[in-house]
């Protein structure tokens, strides 16, 4: 610390005679426990360069943001995650949203899509529409998209272990529209590591797993160019509870096992890596939130270049999506929860992100309603139409703290990465236990914050209220459960049968024998063959993982 | 001298968000309680037989994915039929406060919603679960 940093520091401490209240407490840290200094000075930046570290935006290593213009040229995607019930109520909500002035699509999956099974499977019971949509048929995809034009909107569809068939379906219904594969475009989540780290929807183990990714990934280069077939994803890291240096390095080091697998297959880097995208999560603590997407940038620019040579620009840039901190919203004073995610939207925003769902107030409650979602929306405009943030490129850069953060984030994320890298890799690391343990230990040391009151949750452990009144929430019908399990009975009795074990045969061969899924699943799916009757060949061809139940 | 409790820590449904189990079963273990946890997308088949086979004094169910009208239940229905009528069943996680109504009707204890602190939860573990024998 420079000598005049020392002296503000300390007048900051109230250490220096004549200066104000001594400190509120005897240490400062992030809501990821990061300690955090009194003030952050030239000194601390010490080391570094302006020019190679910070940069311009949209050129190497993008810590300003990935275009030169950011939101002065175009402002992010604003894209609220929607799906519940049958396809049919959420193909509604879509069309709300959209008549609201949101301009991206995401699809989210109810827990039986997502695993694999159909909706008349027994392990569907009770879960049918209620975390998200439910998706057994091409039938229920284009109802889905029914009266929307896929060539007009991008989609963003949440799923991952069931992705292939969920694509395959989705390919399938834009060229009934009338619209070949190059005119599409969207992205579909498909990270399945970070699945095994964090979120634990699967069917098959790792390595199986990521060659049906890297199936995908080799598809879309060659056939999709406009589609994203995987979004490398730190949200459901940091939900499950680990720190923000933990999300970005976990995250960069999965991003890192799907390069080296795509070239293993004989990809070119820059063929596929300017399709790869990510997705962050963005919590309370604005400053550690912020540093965290720059560093985010950087590190990915730097291994991108320097670990696996790429040279096009945009296989250098982390494009990212990010949604505020479900876990960060209480289910006391719901009302408060709007405040928190306008504090998380404004953090992403100013970490420059590409793409964002804001979080409504009830979502600790049930899947949100049609009003909460509004105001979620509506935050996102107000943010980029009143604030006046959007009028400058990346306005919190050159700020010591934030570049000190940003510096001292990328360095502990860079370590995670080496300890990854000395293990032989994420799919590795994954059998061990590493990033699992990592994150539970993390949730585990917060929790204990909180019961402390070392970290403050308000209304949950500050300022409760003694009565409260319930907000109106969204119910699921107990019908559509019934009524999606018939219909797929149906079209399941509806389909040449000879024509679908031929299908499920030539899907069998495809997993044997290495031939990429998705020609073959394009071709199933229009046959009739459902999403579980794919996923049983799978659990039949690759074994089914188990959990490793580690506490 | 009483013997440990004895806790199945269970997720059941298919939905993988196991932050708060790990947590709650952390939290027993450090309290002194004997835990065995099930790990993911147990069927209520599957969570009934290992708490009847490991002979526990209660189970702690956690689900987020909304299935828990559905599947609360059937774990103790199943418990009934097969002889462990006796065993403890308490849940946490997303549940609206009409369903934790109808699951006390069904037989669960006690429903744990967001927000609640660890250390409640394993107080009134303490406070309510008994060993079923010394």
């Amino acid at each position: 610390m420079s000598a005049h940093a020392k002296e503000a520091a300390a007048a900051a401490a109230g250490t220096d005679e004549g200066a104000g209240a001594p400190e509120r407490a005897t240490r400062f840290s992030t809501v990821s426990d990061m300690e955090i200094q009194a003030l952050y000075a030239e000194d601390d930046l010490r080391g570094r360069s302006a020019a190679t570290d910070i940069g311009r935006p949209g050129e190497f290593p993008y810590t300003r943001g990935v275009y030169p213009t950011m939101y002065r040229g175009r402002l992010w995607t604003m894209r609220q995650f929607a799906g519940f019930g049958s396809a049919r109520d959420t193909n509604q909500r879509f069309r709300f949203l959209l008549a609201q002035g949101q301009t991206g699509l995401s699809t989210a999956f109810d827990m039986p899509t997502l695993m694999g099974y159909d909706a008349d499977h027994p392990r569907a019971l009770g879960e049918v529409g209620r975390e998200g949509t439910a998706v057994s048929t091409i039938e229920d995809v284009a109802e889905l998209f029914d009266g929307i034009d896929l060539g007009a909107v991008t989609t963003s569809m949440t799923v991952n272990c069931s992705a292939s068939v969920i694509l395959a379906m989705y390919f399938a219904v834009a060229e009934r529209q009338g619209l070949p594969l190059t005119a599409i475009g969207g992205t579909i989540q498909n990270d399945m590591l970070k699945e095994f780290i964090a979120q634990k929807e699967w069917i098959c183990p790792p390595d199986p797993s990521v060659r049906i990714v890297v199936d995908m990934i080799e598809f879309c280069a060659r056939e999709a160019p406009r589609f994203h077939p995987v979004s490398i994803s730190g949200y459901h890291i940091r939900e499950a509870g680990s720190t923000a240096v933990q999300e970005l390095a976990f995250t960069l080091a999965d991003g890192i096992a799907y390069v080296e697998a795509a070239r293993a297959r004989g990809l070119a880097v820059d063929d596929f890596a300017p399709r790869l995208s990510f997705f962050f999560n963005v919590h309370n603590d604005f400053l550690e939130e912020v540093a965290k997407l720059r560093a985010a940038r950087r590190l990915w620019a730097r291994i991108m270049r320097e670990r696996f040579g790429a040279q096009h620009p945009r296989s250098l840039m982390l494009r990212t999506h990010a949604q505020t901190a479900g876990y960060s919203l209480t289910a006391q004073q719901p009302l408060n929860n709007v405040v928190r995610v306008t504090v998380q939207a404004l953090a992403a925003v100013l970490g420059g992100v590409q793409s964002l769902h804001t979080n409504s107030m009830d979502e600790t409650l049930a899947l949100p309603s049609e009003p909460a979602v509004l105001v979620a929306l509506r935050t996102q405009q107000i943010i980029a139409e009143e604030s006046g943030v959007t009028n400058t490129v990346d306005p919190l850069g050159g700020s010591f703290a934030v570049e000190a953060l940003t510096n001292r984030i990328e360095a502990e994320a860079e370590d995670y990465i080496r300890r990854i890298d000395a293990m032989g890799g994420m799919v590795r690391a994954i059998g061990l236990g590493f990033p699992q343990k990592e994150i539970a230990e993390a949730a585990y040391h917060f929790q204990q914050q909180l019961d402390r009151a070392e970290k403050v949750m308000v209304g949950v452990n500050k300022y409760q209220l003694d009565s409260e009144s319930p907000l109106e929430i969204l119910r699921i019908d107990a019908s559509v459960e019934e009524r999606q399990a018939a219909r797929v009975r149906a079209f399941k009795e509806g389909r040449s049968q000879a024509r679908v074990r031929e299908r499920l045969t030539a899907v069998r061969g495809a997993c044997r024998d290495g031939e990429n899924l998705m020609p073959v699943l394009i071709a199933a799916v229009k046959d009739g063959v459902t999403l579980g009757e794919v996923c049983d060949v799978y659990r039949e061809q690759f074994g089914v993982y188990r959990d490793p139940a580690w506490l | 001298m009483q013997r440990k409790l004895r806790i199945l820590v269970a997720k059941p449904g298919l939905d993988g968000h196991d932050r708060g189990a790990k947590i709650i079963a952390r939290a027993l273990r450090d309290a002194g309680v004997e835990v065995i946890y099930t790990g993911l997308h147990q069927t209520p088949e599957m969570i009934a037989e290992a708490a009847i086979q490991e002979d526990v004094d209660a189970i702690g169910l956690s689900i987020l994915s909304g299935a828990h009208n559905t599947l609360l239940p059937a774990v103790t229905r199943l418990l009934h039929e097969r002889g462990g009528g006796d065993i403890a069943v308490f849940g946490g996680g997303i549940i609206p406060a009409e369903d934790v109504a109808y699951l006390k009707t069904q037989g669960v204890r006690e429903i744990f919603t967001p927000g609640v602190s660890v250390d409640d939860i394993v107080a009134w573990v303490r406070d309510n679960i008994q060993p079923r024998r010394d």
